[in-house]
């Protein structure tokens, strides 16, 4: 079973890799980790998709739980959530055809072109990682230059929330 | 008071009650070992190598209950000790270890002595601390003490650059009486729901078992667990690192468990119906093959670190709490409940236990001339009266010492049990001779482990720690060579020490006394004499049977009840199957 396990970590140095060194050291699946500050400088938000039997999934919130640096802890797939991830994905754009087909395409997935020349598009998109999956396929595979990642974040819909 | 960081560091080891560190100096920490030479109250024990500074703070705290205390330089300083730290680690040992690290600015430069200290023992320690900025050196010391000494009790690591340790920037010093940390709150209680749940389940057992660790030993819960055992008048097991929690010699007490426990403890952890798990992590030394663990059993498990429930077997009970706020609220709910333990049930069970009991799983056959292991350490048993600290390496000795000394009380029996550490012997003999000077202190070894830390021989003399080593000498590294006869068909590879030292003249050339024995009928004397000399360290090297074995065995994939059981026990239970008595 997948897994998105949001985590408030003081934002201290080491602190992701006492985290990413958990998930190694123990053998455990990571799809994708994200992090950043939250609006209190002192905290880290994270982000972690992994997956595992329901015994894992319990082993790795208590292992994460019991590191000195993680303030609190929730798997949100526990509740109903919402979970995004972006993309930018550099493609060729060469003549009137491509440029449109591509063009079209973007618009179709609600992805944004970010930056242009003469033979190249950036495009922002933002989705579930099934639906980047989805624009990625429908992109010819040898037109794509690059694609950038930024791994899922989850939130839990409605009044509940991870809050010190 | 205004203090540089290097006096900080020792008044604040004074502020917190620390009599004693073991360390090794170099550039990083020079500053620090200049301030520790201008004052007495902080005692600094020099050993002669970084993993021995570590094993010693490890079995001072592990005797004492204290948090240990090493101070080691950068670089080759701080992996050195990582083993010992890596020892303390797996068996959630409190101990704080601080490392000099090069000069902030020159940090990442590959400079010289420089390693990554908080990055290398990250995956061993509890937490670790980099020390970045002066003003928060105290703050910082103090919390390494508080995590290493709380909850599920290991080791921490503060690492401190050289600059923060210079002699002339001093700053406003005050002990942080206490410390807050909003990511770091141990549970101690225990859920009563939980434990209401759990002795409702135990008092209506049929066929109960308490099997606990070393988490009783950590809680100093040995009172409330001895309570709590003859209250409830179950059998009782201890595994490798709870002994001496629970009386080895009270009538309750059915042996240590797993791999070389006795076959009665094995057999009633593989028929009970309630087990009863307190301070102990069901590690696969303990278990065998999981799949088959206690089959017939509903498991309470209280724990103070939750993630050791239902880690490898999973608890129908779980209580996380410390062993005892958990056991002295499980023995006043016993106080006040109406339920009754089946006593019938109960004394038909110990009827089945005593039969297993009676098939003497330990017994072993003396031969003249020929001295077997297990004789010595019942020797030592016997001339120390069951009295002493018993620190061991790793290897059919330390099964043996575990087997054949019966501790009664905790924190007598000292070894690595975790991660299984040789060469850790001698210098935690060390650090609990420091801590009890006037008890007797020995550690069981045997020539392969013995030569890991030697050198700390030397570091006995300089501070007459007066321990006796105990050399179980069968030139072979026993317990390797006991699987290649068991399961690679006696092709021993590599584990016969040929060359060996002579021991005895080794101990004389560190200034020690040596005393060989090889025949049974010397072994009383020489122990005798061995502890008579009270102010000199004893090197007793016994030389063994080459080729005994530790019985019972419990091997990877097989269940408590499928167990190799030791030749004379195989006869015994034929004998008694020919009677019609076997259970």
């Amino acid at each position: 079973m997948r897994h998105i396990i949001s985590l408030l970590v003081e934002n201290e140095a080491g602190a992701l890799s006492r985290i990413s060194g958990l998930f190694s050291a123990r053998g455990y699946n990571i799809e994708s980790l994200t992090v950043a500050t939250t609006e209190d400088q002192t905290l880290s938000r994270m982000t972690i998709i992994t997956t595992g039997s329901d015994r894992i999934i319990e082993q790795i919130t208590k292992q994460l739980n019991k590191l000195v640096d993680v303030v609190k802890l929730q798997d949100i797939t526990e509740g109903n959530y919402i979970e995004r991830e972006m993309m930018f994905v550099k493609v060729k754009a060469e003549g009137d055809t491509q440029r449109g087909e591509v063009k079209r395409l973007s618009d179709i997935f609600r992805a944004r072109i970010i930056d242009v020349t003469d033979t190249t598009f950036c495009i922002e998109l933002t989705g579930s990682g099934s639906k980047l999956d989805a624009y990625i396929k429908a992109l010819h595979e040898n037109n794509i230059i690059e694609v950038v990642r930024s791994g899922s974040m989850g939130i839990l819909r409605g009044e509940k929330a991870l809050t010190l | 008071m205004e203090l540089s960081g290097s006096e900080i560091i020792i008044q604040f080891l004074k502020d917190e009650g620390v009599k004693h560190i073991f360390g090794y100096p170099g550039g990083a920490v020079l500053h620090i070992y200049d301030a520790l030479q201008k004052q007495t109250d902080v005692e600094h024990i020099l050993v002669r190598h970084e993993q021995g500074a570590s094993h010693a703070a490890d079995g001072y705290a592990r005797a004492t209950g204290k948090p240990g205390v090493c101070l080691v330089t950068s670089g080759p300083g701080a992996t050195n000790a990582i083993t010992g730290i890596a020892t303390a680690y797996m068996d959630s040992i409190p101990m704080v270890v601080l490392t000099g690290q090069v000069p902030s600015h020159v940090i990442g430069q590959d400079a010289f002595q420089e390693v990554d200290a908080v990055g290398v023992s990250r995956p061993c320690v509890k937490h670790n601390f980099l020390v970045k900025d002066l003003s928060k050196l105290a703050e910082t010391l103090k919390k390494a003490f508080y995590v290493a000494t709380t909850g599920r009790p290991g080791p921490v690591v503060v690492d401190i650059p050289k600059d923060i340790t210079a002699p002339h920037i001093k700053i406003p010093y005050e002990y942080p009486k206490q410390i807050e940390m909003r990511s770091y709150n141990p549970n101690f209680k225990g859920h009563p729901r939980q434990i209401k749940r759990a002795v409702e389940l135990m008092l209506a057992a049929k066929r109960p078992m308490i099997y606990t660790g070393g988490g009783i030993i950590m809680a100093d819960a040995s009172q409330e667990l001895r309570e709590f055992v003859h209250k409830l008048g179950f059998p009782i097991t201890q595994t490798l690192m709870g002994l001496g929690a629970f009386p080895g010699t009270d009538p309750q007490f059915i042996g240590m468990l797993g791999m070389h426990g006795t076959y009665e403890a094995n057999m009633a952890m593989h028929e009970c119906d309630v087990l009863i798990a307190i301070g102990a992590r069901f590690d696969d030394r303990i278990t065998g093959v999981t799949s088959k663990f206690a089959p017939y059993a509903q498991i309470i498990h209280v724990d103070i670190d939750p993630a050791s429930i239902s880690k490898t077997i999973n608890a129908d009970i779980p209580i996380v709490g410390g062993a005892k706020q958990v056991l002295t609220e499980m023995l006043k709910q016993l106080e006040n409940t109406d339920l009754e333990i089946d006593q019938s049930a109960l004394d038909g069970w110990w009827k089945r236990i005593k039969s297993w009991q009676a098939q003497e799983s330990f017994a072993y056959e003396k031969k003249e001339g020929l001295i077997q292991p297990q004789e010595a350490v019942e020797e030592l048993y016997k001339v120390t009266k069951g009295d002493a600290y018993i620190t061991s390496d790793v290897g059919q000795h330390q099964m043996y010492a575990a087997q054949f000394y019966h501790f009664d009380e905790p924190r007598r029996w000292i070894n690595s049990g975790g991660l299984g550490t040789m060469g850790f012997g001698l210098p935690a003999a060390m650090g609990v001779k420091l801590a009890f000077p006037d008890k007797d202190v020995a550690c069981i070894t045997g020539e392969g482990s013995i030569q890991m830390c030697i050198q700390e021989l030397s570091t006995c003399l300089q501070y007459d720690l007066h321990v006796k080593v105990i050399n179980l000498n069968n030139r072979y590294l026993g317990m390797v060579r006991q699987w290649q006869e068991f399961f690679y068909e006696k092709r021993y590879s590599h584990v016969y020490m040929d060359s060996l030292p002579d021991f005895v003249k080794l101990a004389e050339a560190y200034g020690h006394v040596g005393i060989r024995v090889d025949d049974p009928k010397d072994l009383h004397d020489a122990m005798v004499e061995a502890f008579k000399l009270k102010d000199r360290t004893v090197f007793l090297d016994i030389i063994t049977d080459q080729e005994a074995n530790v019985y019972p065995m419990i091997s990877a994939g097989k269940a408590h009840n499928e167990m190799d059981i030791s030749p004379l026990q195989q006869a015994r239970q034929a004998a008694l199957k020919e009677k019609g008595e076997l259970v």
